[in-house]
């Protein structure tokens, strides 16, 4: 029996079991987007508090839409509305949170730890959107579901990453995620954005400064985003990064036939990734956004679903059909 | 008259280690010896107990004036006597920065008034420790500094550091350095290393304090003056500081419990395991314990370094550096030093005491005629540190309900009691 | 929870009858097979539908569309249970636009499952018409749900349930009303 995860903080924790959970239960959500009414009763009468300290359209409309979907309500916090006075302290916020008495909050913030933070303080799942330099782990689960289903299974592929890890949540997720599948995983950027200790993160990890022998042999190839809010240090001319790291048609050839390409979006076309490459067969883009959906309504059917942990519940008794 | 009947005197500077009861007379240490004329004195039964001459804390934030609300002088040295310090120096880093005599004046007098123990203060390098002008240290020293720097931070070039060295050497005064390079510090918050990767916090490499480091030992060399690494964390600083030594400068180093105590991949998202210099690595720890037993380390000092406990309610990357010190700072010295039989209890003491003492350019010592300051411990008494218990204003520490074997039991100032466990605390 | 049984409701032949006699009915009351497709409930349901098809395609060699669905998503009593269930797929490869569905499950009791199958069946489309086959009608609606196929009704209490047990999913073949013990 799986214990109930009470809260997503990051995927460093999760345990492979609980990974797998997660990916299984996200099947019958994607089989759901394709319902022509994609709308659920199972959460309504639901909050969900989608605080998010840092722009982001994408996984705010995916979370939105993920609890929409399910029949939750969201209340909205935006660094950029009033309801989150930028300087507000995030104590502060917890405390106002707290007072709407939301049924799960979904917390993204410029500083790792801070879903930590909360989930210390308040009694509500939390599910962590994306913190500083520290996580992103739905984005980690829905890259793993998309390589699952693309390739049939997740165990023991190479996969290469490519561009700014140093400073990608994102990387660290899908390492962490990764590692415990008996992943190969290579490290490919400019030098002073693949430091040494990034190969404590995962078992069988390694780093390739060099694009061609990076993408040799690679099954996956998940390239990063050229960030411009969390400061390429030091800045790097775009000449000089696509020179050495974007992935072009050519250099994909260099990788296993069925290679995936994958991006957490959005996409620079041009920069970190050649528009042939973007729009190509390999590509797994759209998939991933699909995918997003999914999982994060698996997360949220499952963490804001159901009475709250030390409730207990009415056992009235049904008939075996309601198994 | 106090008599401190039945201990085990141990004063590093006569090499004593022995049986005797100290007599003290008014605020001297009167004689020492066995089966003294103690009629008419108050009796202090030391059984079982230690007794050595005042520790002193060379590095600690009294946070007055200016920010009270994190600690006073008076509540700082309370919980300074607490952990058995006779004298402790406060850094000048306060508002308004201890930079003029009238601000030195102010702290000596705030402290005659309302302070546990004595308070040595340390001035600023230079104005307001911006960095460029030098602040007025002859009229400071008459004053009563001690030292000075600018922590909090570094001193700001070479050239500075060159200045405030030749000043200071005629002086007489020693210049302690923050070590920092601020280009690689930036903004990181936590030792670089694979716990800081996992955690995605901004890491500062160790080379950070040990360039630093570096510098002054180089500046020390080109002007002769007294240079003392404050709160050594590295290797790399160690290095520096033994060549300086073995070429004869008078260069000298401290470091905290917590970093002989602690490293990095203690660090989690708490922010009671934030403090600058950063928690280092393993390797960092053992080479410092490594020079707190062979004497490359003369002192070991607190850094105590209070804030209210809202400032530290705060995510991990925004909140102040910084933990208090004073009540743990010698269990931790027995229990990470001594009783695993790293360095003997005589050279505690000397990291206490005379190490210290030496830094300042004076003596420490139990002998007749020297000050009636003693420091008088045990080091079985099992005890539980609480910081809910602490008279300091402030909660910021690690080690909250650590249990901890030997504990200081009294501390005396100029032969007045200041600190005295409670029996019925003794627990 | 203990139980104790009570009586066999339906031996393995019984169920057997049973359900040659239903898929017969479902084929004489539909007017023709055309549009006809089955949609068993799961858990149990799924092979009773199952099984219903196969009997309908070896008597009148037609051979009817079958599929599963999955009603967790749409259960109205999940804000009561301390753990969300798992959730699984339907199998429903056809369209339902304008089927004529008949939904497959082994007991009616309160109806709420077959309101949650109805909202389930909404979401994918728009059937022409959705009647209910149960193997047991045990009464106790709560809800106005009303079963055209009835295997066998039964009169039971509130502390009373109906265990039905089928060789694909519990290795056996049977059906019995049980009692909760204190």
């Amino acid at each position: 029996m799986l214990q109930r995860l009470q809260h997503l903080l990051g995927i460093e924790n999760l345990t492979r079991e609980q990974i797998t959970f997660i990916l299984d239960q996200s099947k019958p959500f994607q089989e759901f987007q394709r319902h022509p009414l994609k709308k659920l009763a199972t959460l309504r009468g639901k909050t969900v508090a989608l605080a998010f300290f840092e722009p982001s359209t994408r996984t705010r409309i995916s979370f939105a839409t993920a609890a929409a979907r399910l029949g939750a309500d969201t209340m909205n916090l935006q660094a950029e509305s009033s309801s989150l006075r930028k300087g507000e302290s995030l104590l502060d916020t917890v405390r106002t949170l707290e007072a709407m008495r939301p049924d799960g909050i979904v917390i993204r913030h410029s500083s790792s730890g801070a879903p930590h933070f909360v989930a210390e303080r308040l009694e509500v799942p939390v599910l962590n959107a994306g913190d500083g330099t520290h996580e992103h782990p739905t984005q980690a689960l829905l890259d793993a579901l998309t390589i699952r289903d693309r390739k049939g299974k997740l165990e023991g592929w190479n996969v290469t990453i490519l561009g700014d890890i140093l400073h990608s949540r994102v990387a660290r997720s899908d390492i962490q995620l990764l590692g415990k599948f008996g992943t190969r995983i290579t490290l490919c950027g400019p030098a002073m954005w693949v430091p040494r200790e990034l190969e404590s993160l995962a078992p069988k990890i390694h780093r390739e400064p060099r694009i061609e022998r990076a993408l040799d042999e690679a099954d996956v190839i998940i390239v990063l985003r050229v960030q411009t809010e969390r400061m390429h240090e030091p800045a790097l001319a775009a000449e000089e990064f696509i020179l050495g790291y974007q992935l072009t048609a050519e250099r994909l050839r260099l990788a296993r036939p069925e290679a995936l390409v994958l991006h957490p979006g959005p996409m620079i076309r041009g920069l970190e990734i050649d528009p042939v490459v973007a729009d190509g067969t390999q590509s797994c883009v759209l998939e991933q956004v699909t995918n997003g959906l999914a999982v994060r309504m698996a997360l949220l059917y499952h963490l804001v679903g159901g009475a709250p942990v030390d409730e207990p519940h009415p056992a009235k008794e049904r008939s075996s059909a309601a198994d | 008259m106090l008599l401190i009947k039945n201990g085990r005197v141990l004063d590093p500077t006569s090499r004593t280690d022995a049986a005797l009861d100290v007599l003290l007379d008014g605020e001297r240490i009167a004689q020492l010896g066995v089966n003294l004329d103690t009629s008419g004195a108050e009796i202090f039964d030391a059984k079982d107990l230690i007794v050595a001459p005042g520790f002193i804390d060379l590095h600690c934030h009294l946070r007055e004036p200016g920010q009270e609300m994190s600690e006073t002088i008076e509540t700082g040295t309370r919980a300074a006597a607490r952990g058995g310090f006779t004298a402790v120096c406060c850094m000048p880093n306060t508002q308004p920065v201890n930079d003029s005599a009238s601000v030195t004046r102010g702290i000596v007098e705030r402290a005659a008034a309302v302070a546990s123990v004595r308070v040595w203060p340390i001035g600023a390098a230079s104005a307001g420790s911006k960095g460029e002008a030098l602040a007025e240290i002859a009229a400071m020293k008459d004053a009563g500094i001690v030292a000075v720097t600018d922590d909090g931070k570094p001193i700001a070039t070479a050239r500075l550091m060159r200045q405030v060295m030749d000043y200071c050497r005629a002086l007489d005064l020693p210049v302690i350095d923050h070590c920092e390079d601020p280009s690689l510090f930036a903004g990181g918050v936590m030792r670089e290393g694979p716990t800081s990767m996992r955690l995605g916090l901004k890491g500062i490499p160790a080379q950070s304090e040990s360039i630093c480091a570096g510098r002054d030992v180089e500046v020390a060399a080109l002007t002769g003056a007294r240079l003392h690494v404050a709160h050594m964390s590295t290797l790399g600083s160690l290095e520096y500081v033994r060549f300086a030594k073995k070429s004869g400068l008078r260069v000298t180093c401290e470091v905290t419990p917590h970093h002989f105590t602690l490293t990095d991949e203690d660090v989690r998202y708490d922010t009671n395991y934030k403090m600058n210099p950063p928690l280092a690595s393993r390797a960092d720890r053992e080479a410092l314990i490594q020079g707190l037993a062979d004497g490359s380390v003369d002192a070991i000092a607190t850094d105590h370094a209070p804030h209210h406990p809202g400032s530290k309610d705060v995510e991990f990357d925004r909140a102040p550096f910084g933990i208090t010190g004073f009540e743990t700072a010698l269990a931790l010295g027995l229990s990470g030093l001594v009783h695993p039989g790293k360095i003997s209890l005589m050279r505690l003491m000397e990291l206490f005491t005379t190490g210290p003492a030496r830094v300042l350019g004076m003596e420490r010592k139990i002998a007749a005629g020297e000050p009636a300051d003693l420091t008088i411990f045990s080091t079985d008494h099992a005890w539980t540190f609480r910081a809910a218990d602490s008279p300091s204003k402030s909660r910021n520490t690690p080690f909250d309900g650590r249990a901890f074997r030997g504990a200081p039991m009294a501390t005396i100032v100029g032969g007045r009691i200041v600190y005295r466990r409670e029996a019925a605390a003794r627990a | 929870m203990r139980v104790v049984e009570k009586r066999q409701l339906l031996s393995a032949e019984e169920i057997g009858r049973t359900l040659q006699r239903l898929a017969h009915e479902i084929v004489e009351k539909s007017g023709g097979t055309k549009d006809l497709a089955l949609i068993g409930v799961r858990r149990r349901g799924v092979p009773l539908s199952q099984r219903l098809a196969a009997i309908i395609r070896t008597s009148s060699s037609v051979t009817v569309p079958v599929g599963t669905l999955d009603i967790t998503l749409y259960r109205d009593d999940l804000s009561t249970v301390a753990h969300q269930p798992v959730v699984q797929s339907n199998e429903i490869e056809f369209s339902v636009d304008g089927r004529d569905i008949v939904l497959v499950d082994d007991v009616l009791y309160t109806g709420r499952t077959v309101r949650a199958a109805m909202n389930g069946l909404f979401d994918l489309g728009r059937p022409r018409r959705i009647r209910l086959c149960v193997l047991i009608d045990r009464g106790h609606r709560e809800l106005p749900v009303e079963a055209t196929f009835i295997g066998s009704t039964v009169q039971t209490s509130d502390t009373e349930i109906v265990e039905v047990r089928l060789q694909e999913i519990d290795g056996e073949e049977r059906v019995m009303l049980v009692d909760r013990v204190s």
